[in-house]
């Protein structure tokens, strides 16, 4: 297995290592539990490779900072937990709104406000969708292990240059703070997979970034190189100009929904846990569930088996946008549906939307302590 | 010969929002100026503004350009410049965007010393809303929210760029365009965070409604409240209290600019110097 190396790391060092690897050269963050860790090591590997890290004043100058290394033209990284993204909120979107492509990783703690800052949560699902104003369409990947902290953001670099927009990349502070050994893969692998972003190579008279067919993002070329346009938050035309046209409004808006929602095959990842020998009969059971509580979904799922009752893990790892037709094809077929959550609802809303049940049953948990095999084996035998 | 903008000119996108009269105009010109005067290309300058009328500032210029979020031009500009060291950064900010809602980020610019042009066009007022009260609107002066007077002390931008720790600090008013240009050159050459506050006229949204009915009394206003550093150092205390020095109030160039000190970092991490240690710095604390 040349492709690969195992390490022993956490999840915080294997995302910031993904990064780095991916080639990220910038980094603005501002520490916060429990993802601080991230900057902690950012901070070494990006003058390493040449970057730069720089700790700011306060967690909106530290995604401005991003997001202005991003419009130069660099892939970039900021990294926080559920307080900092509702700080953020604004500039990120203003990143959707100018198409700047850049990762963010929220390591998940409890919420509301300050909520339980070293303990678990998965409570910024639906926030992760739609952090601030206005229509866009949120890109949302959920690592469920240690060696997802990497692959996914890794994956979340090469889906940001193809959307032009910030993609999240959610952990949470059991999969952030793990510790352990992970099969990852190497440098040159995630390397060779690099797709940037596409620039345009023609004269600069005829470059228009924002002038594109209408399911596809901008072409930002990098700053500095003789292609001279404008950023703004406001309405732009096709070089980035505010205005208010009525067509060309509709359309920008029109075509930030479409890009992505237009294009979700290239989105959707999904893991299939013991669902193939499921036929649709009578007492199986399909459990959804997403990042660290899928550990302990799948440790239930072998308890559950060893005691006849025959159950599956549908995990999507691409939360925003759904992955609709598989959920359906799974709620479609199996009639006891579980989805277990370290929040009350905030995924279980999607699955009842995509699958038009309202009899999804639901295991929530929101002390910030992690969900265990045995309480979601009890709940299997309570409610089916 | 007249001087020809064109080419710095982003023509199409003319005229401007701002009112007739606007001393943003003198402003865009000065600076318009200032960068031919310096030399340097097009492409290597990157300008970045935040929100209200000096918002727009960004969109009239032909350079690499950039209207951000209300009061976050120093933050999205040191990601730039932190990636560029070589390139010509230059914030463009209102008195609203960078004294109050980003007032943070300006102190934090300055402290670091980071190689950025911060210009404050400071015209006392929120003016593209519609007269709201901003941190220099002077105590008596009737805005929309303070209808019987603006009560909120006022903000003296350059005391802060200085205590902040900006290794460049300079007042002047669009009333003087040369002196304008000649402080833009400056400024941009200056190598560290050089501050700015650029006192513009807001006659419409300021003036007419605190009693000066013309455009030419805000300016005379201005002029009444503005005075050159030599001559005001050498009034008695009592006799600064309502006047605003103008000209380089600090210029220190021995203080480390902030990318340069990174490339410490760069060669540390690189292990092409050692660590950095407090002896380092002349200043242990």
């Amino acid at each position: 297995m040349a492709d690969t190396r195992e390490v022993i790391s956490s999840g915080n060092h294997l995302a910031a290592l993904a990064a780095a690897d991916a080639g990220c050269r910038f980094m603005g963050g501002y520490p916060i539990t429990p993802s601080s860790e991230v900057i902690e090591q950012m901070s070494d590997l990006l003058p390493a490779r040449g970057g730069a890290c720089i700790q700011m004043e306060d967690e909106i100058a530290a995604v401005a900072a991003t997001i202005g290394a991003g419009m130069a033209g660099h892939r970039t990284l900021t990294a926080t937990s559920g307080p900092g993204i509702s700080l953020k909120a604004e500039n990120l979107g203003l990143a959707q709104m100018c198409e700047v492509p850049l990762v963010v990783i929220n390591v998940m703690r409890g919420g509301p406000s300050t909520g339980l800052p070293t303990r678990v949560s998965q409570g910024d699902v639906r926030q992760a969708k739609n952090p601030s104003h206005g229509d866009y369409r949120s890109i949302t990947l959920c690592a469920g292990n240690l060696a997802e902290c990497y692959t996914e953001t890794v994956r979340a670099f090469n889906l940001a240059d193809r959307f032009m927009q910030p993609v999240f990349v959610l952990l949470d502070e059991t999969i952030g703070h793990m510790h352990g050994k992970a099969v990852i893969p190497t440098e040159e692998a995630v390397k060779a997979g690099i797709v940037g972003r596409k620039q345009f190579t023609g004269a600069p008279s005829d470059y228009h970034p924002y002038e594109c067919e209408p399911d596809q993002p901008a072409v930002l070329n990098k700053m500095f190189t003789g292609y001279r346009y404008h950023f703004t938050g406001l309405h732009h035309d096709r070089n980035g100009f505010p205005t208010e046209e009525i067509e060309t409004c509709r359309k920008l808006i029109q075509r930030l929904e479409d890009k992505v929602m237009l294009h979700t095959d290239e989105l959707e990842l999904n893991e299939e846990f013991m669902l193939d020998d499921m036929t649709g009969e009578e007492g199986e059971v399909l459990i959804i569930a997403y990042g660290s509580v899928s550990l302990a979904a799948k440790e239930s799922i072998r308890h559950l088996r060893a005691a006849g009752i025959k159950a599956g893990l549908f995990r999507p790892l691409t939360l925003w946008p759904s992955p609709e037709k598989s959920i359906r094809k799974y709620t479609d077929m199996i009639k006891n549906v579980l989805c277990v959550e370290l929040n009350i609802r905030q995924y279980t809303e999607e699955v009842e939307r995509v699958s038009s049940r309202l009899d999804i049953q639901g295991l929530y948990k929101v002390n910030g302590r992690p969900i265990s095999p045995h309480e979601i084996v009890s709940k299997v035998k309570e409610v089916f | 010969m007249a001087f020809n903008y064109d080419q710095y000119l982003r023509l199409e996108k003319m005229p401007t929002l701002w009112c007739w009269g606007c001393g943003d105009g003198v402003i865009l010109k000065a600076f318009i100026r200032a960068i031919a005067k310096i030399g340097v290309k097009q492409d290597d300058v990157c300008v970045v503004s935040g929100i209200g009328c000096s918002g727009r500032f960004s969109s009239y210029v032909d350079f690499n350009t950039v209207h951000t979020t209300h009061g976050r031009t120093v933050a999205f500009a040191t990601g730039i410049k932190l990636m560029h060291p070589d390139k010509i950064v230059v914030c463009v900010a209102g008195d609203g965007d960078s004294l109050a809602i980003g007032g943070n980020h300006t102190i934090h610019g300055a402290r670091r010393n980071i190689d950025i042009t911060l210009i404050i066009i400071n015209n006392f007022i929120y003016g593209l809303t519609n007269s709201q009260t901003s941190p220099t609107t002077p105590q008596g002066m009737w805005t929309v929210t303070q209808k019987v007077g603006n009560i909120d002390p006022t903000f003296d931008a350059c005391a802060l760029g200085i205590a902040a720790g900006a290794s460049f600090v300079a007042r002047e008013s669009m009333l003087d365009p040369k002196k304008l240009e000649k402080i833009f050159v400056k400024a941009i050459e200056h190598r560290g965070f050089s501050f700015l506050d650029i006192l513009s006229n807001c006659h419409i949204n300021l003036g007419r409604k605190n009693k000066m009915l013309s455009a030419m009394e805000t300016l005379s206003w201005i002029d009444s409240i503005t005075m050159p550093v030599k001559k005001y150092n050498e009034l008695p205390e009592e006799e600064r209290l309502n006047l605003l020095p103008t000209g380089i109030l600090k210029e220190d160039t021995s203080v480390r600019e902030y990318c340069d000190m990174y490339q410490d970092i760069i060669a540390a991490q690189q292990g092409k110097r050692a660590n950095i240690t407090q002896d380092d710095f002349a200043k242990k604390i």
